[in-house]
């Protein structure tokens, strides 16, 4: 039949559908087929989640504009909404987070991969793993109970008097606030650096260990100098997934942060995040542009976490280019 | 149980041997670089070599040869210590460098006399220049001018320059396998070591690039004492002056190569040479 269809007619058709089928009946095609439709899912609901997050923060982002982004006033009586405290309270407790837990985290991944003994590191690890299933709830009680009056009666106390000089450490030691968020964020983050740095640094070839040493390059240079750059690409990627973690953490910022939408200079303030204030006042929001704001702030931490990534990546771009591992 | 030959004894009855080269060894200049006595060495309970005794001439160039798994490598990584990166692994015995004992050496210091280029050419995800100039670095040379000036000079050494003088700041990654191979040893001779040893350079390039590289090695022989485990015996035969085979973590015959591939005096080292077996 399809013969006769290619004589008469001269079309490729119905030889391309043989084909198609021919190559169907093989696999290839099926598996090319389902994997797409898994692939294509992720694209469609990332790109669903922006539409919604979108189209249902209409009202707010009609009455508000630009403003939303810099306005500092959140105030549900009037609703007047601005999202400027909530980004400073994200970014600032997530920039705190980083910066005790990325040296902490890739110190403890070198001294994991490299220097521990394989059994040590092996157990250590599997208990590292474990901290990073911890639910967030959990975290948020330690940090009630453990963090926030150490913080009140010890740290800030000793902060205040050695660096009190600064206005980041100032003002009364309440314990909840930005600092008591920033640090059980550090806790919650370091597990995702150190078991995933540790896994890229074990991948680094041994020849490259091997090279550094035949030039009489000492154990600790050779990690330091060779391998840990090496890695490098692999160590910022955990670095950035802790910060997307960081950014987006809901619970444990909510329970230890303050909630008091104010900017503040010091770290001992109470603050709001974005993730905590959708949780904490979805349920009581009244009036729809109250909701649209709230969804419009859902946006706005889409908005940001990709930004940060994308600033992240055009960084490991910058600094690739020198010494590329892959011309 | 090894047999050792001194090489002093040996090239002056086996120099007549081969007078059509030009690389017979000068009897009176030749002596012992390295002196291994008596090496056993273990992995753990497992022993891979058994009682070594071999020296080493200066300035000459000396291959090892035998089938995969005889401990011709690991013989090789013993003479600089690379052994000591795995758990387990010992060696027991002496290695004398200048009359000094390598294995109570302080490491760092033995291995930067002893420089080492492995089978798979490994150059650091860095640029050319920094390929090279690491080891000057981790070696404490700094200054913009003196680093570039070693950096030439090791590039020269290593019959690479010309290749490279004008992308020495392009990816150690955009050059062929063959020239990655020159600058791995451009990178171990710039620290200047006083003994290059090379774990089969040559097994993953081609005939040209192989041809370079043992050029290379006759250049090299007037400025260091070279050891090279090749699985490559027309290799062994064309650029070494001495050869030793191992043979189940033993050396079996130890002697210039002329002699090794003419007249082997074991007739283990016939059978293999002959590729009866391996």
């Amino acid at each position: 039949m399809a013969s006769t269809a290619v004589a008469v007619g001269g079309a490729p058709r119905p030889g391309r559908v043989r084909a198609f089928l021919l190559r169907l009946r093989s696999g290839d095609e099926i598996a090319h087929l389902i994997t797409l439709i898994f692939a294509s899912a992720i694209f469609l609901v990332t790109v669903l989640l922006v539409f919604e997050l979108y189209r249902n923060s209409a009202l707010a982002r009609e009455k508000f504009g630009w403003q939303f982004f810099y306005s500092r006033t959140w105030d549900p009586v009037f609703e007047q909404f601005g999202a400027l405290p909530f980004i400073f309270g994200t970014v600032v407790t997530s920039a705190v987070g980083l910066l005790m837990a990325v040296p902490l985290g890739v110190g403890a991944a070198i001294f994991l991969a490299e220097m521990a003994p394989a059994r040590v590191s092996d157990a250590l690890t599997f208990v590292i793993e474990l901290l990073a299933a911890v639910p967030s709830v959990i975290y948020g009680l330690l940090a009630i109970f453990t963090l926030v009056p150490l913080l009140r009666t010890t740290v800030q106390p000793f902060l205040k008097r050695t660096l009190g000089f600064l206005p980041l450490f100032q003002g009364p030691a309440y314990g909840v606030g930005l600092l008591a968020a920033g640090l059980i964020l550090a806790i919650m983050i370091v597990p995702f650096i150190v078991s995933i740095s540790r896994e890229v640094l074990l991948a680094v070839p041994v020849e490259q260990r091997e090279a550094a040493l035949a030039l009489g390059a000492t154990r600790w240079e050779s990690t330091w100098k060779v391998v840990v750059p090496y890695a490098r690409a692999g160590i910022l990627g955990s670095i950035f997934l802790a910060m997307a973690r960081a950014l987006g953490e809901t619970m444990a910022v909510t329970m230890v942060i303050g909630n008091d939408p104010k900017i503040s200079s010091s770290l001992f303030a109470p603050g709001y995040s974005i993730a905590a204030v959708i949780a904490n006042e979805f349920t009581e929001a009244t009036g729809d542009l109250y909701v649209h704001a709230l969804i419009e702030l859902g946006l706005v931490l889409f908005i940001l976490t990709i930004v940060l990534n994308g600033l992240a990546r055009l960084l490991i771009l910058a600094t690739h280019r020198k010494g590329t591992a892959h011309p | 149980m090894g047999v050792t030959m001194d090489p002093l004894l040996v090239t002056a009855t086996a120099g007549k041997d081969q007078p059509e080269k030009s690389r017979t060894t000068h009897p009176a200049k030749t002596q012992a670089k390295l002196r291994v006595v008596d090496l056993n060495f273990y992995y753990g309970k497992v022993q891979a070599l058994h009682a070594i005794s071999l020296d080493i001439a200066a300035n000459r160039i000396t291959a090892l040869i035998g089938p995969s798994g005889c401990g011709k490598s690991t013989f090789l990584r013993s003479l600089n210590r690379m052994h000591e990166m795995v758990r387990h692994a010992r060696a027991e015995g002496q290695i004398l460098l200048d009359n000094q004992n390598a294995l109570e050496m302080e490491v760092s210091q033995l291995r930067r006399r002893v420089g080492m280029v492995f089978q798979k050419s490994n150059p650091f995800p860095k640029s050319i220049f920094d390929n090279v100039a690491y080891g000057l670095r981790v070696n404490g040379l700094k200054g913009k001018g003196t680093l570039r000036e070693a950096v030439e000079r090791s590039l020269v050494r290593a019959a690479l320059w010309d290749e490279v003088k004008d992308k020495l700041h392009k990816s150690a990654y955009a050059i062929s396998g063959g020239q990655q191979q020159r600058l791995c040893i451009a990178r171990a001779l710039a620290v200047d070591p006083e003994v290059l040893l090379l774990d089969e350079p040559c097994s993953a390039l081609d005939p040209i690039a192989t041809a370079k590289i043992e050029e290379l090695l006759f250049e090299l022989k007037n400025q260091c004492t070279i050891v090279i485990v090749t699985h490559n015996m027309q290799q062994a035969a064309r650029v070494a002056d001495f050869t030793g085979f191992f043979l189940l973590g033993e050396l079996i015959e130890f002697n210039e190569t002329g002699i090794i591939f003419k007249t082997p005096a074991k007739k283990e080292t016939e059978d293999y040479i002959t590729g009866r077996f391996g």
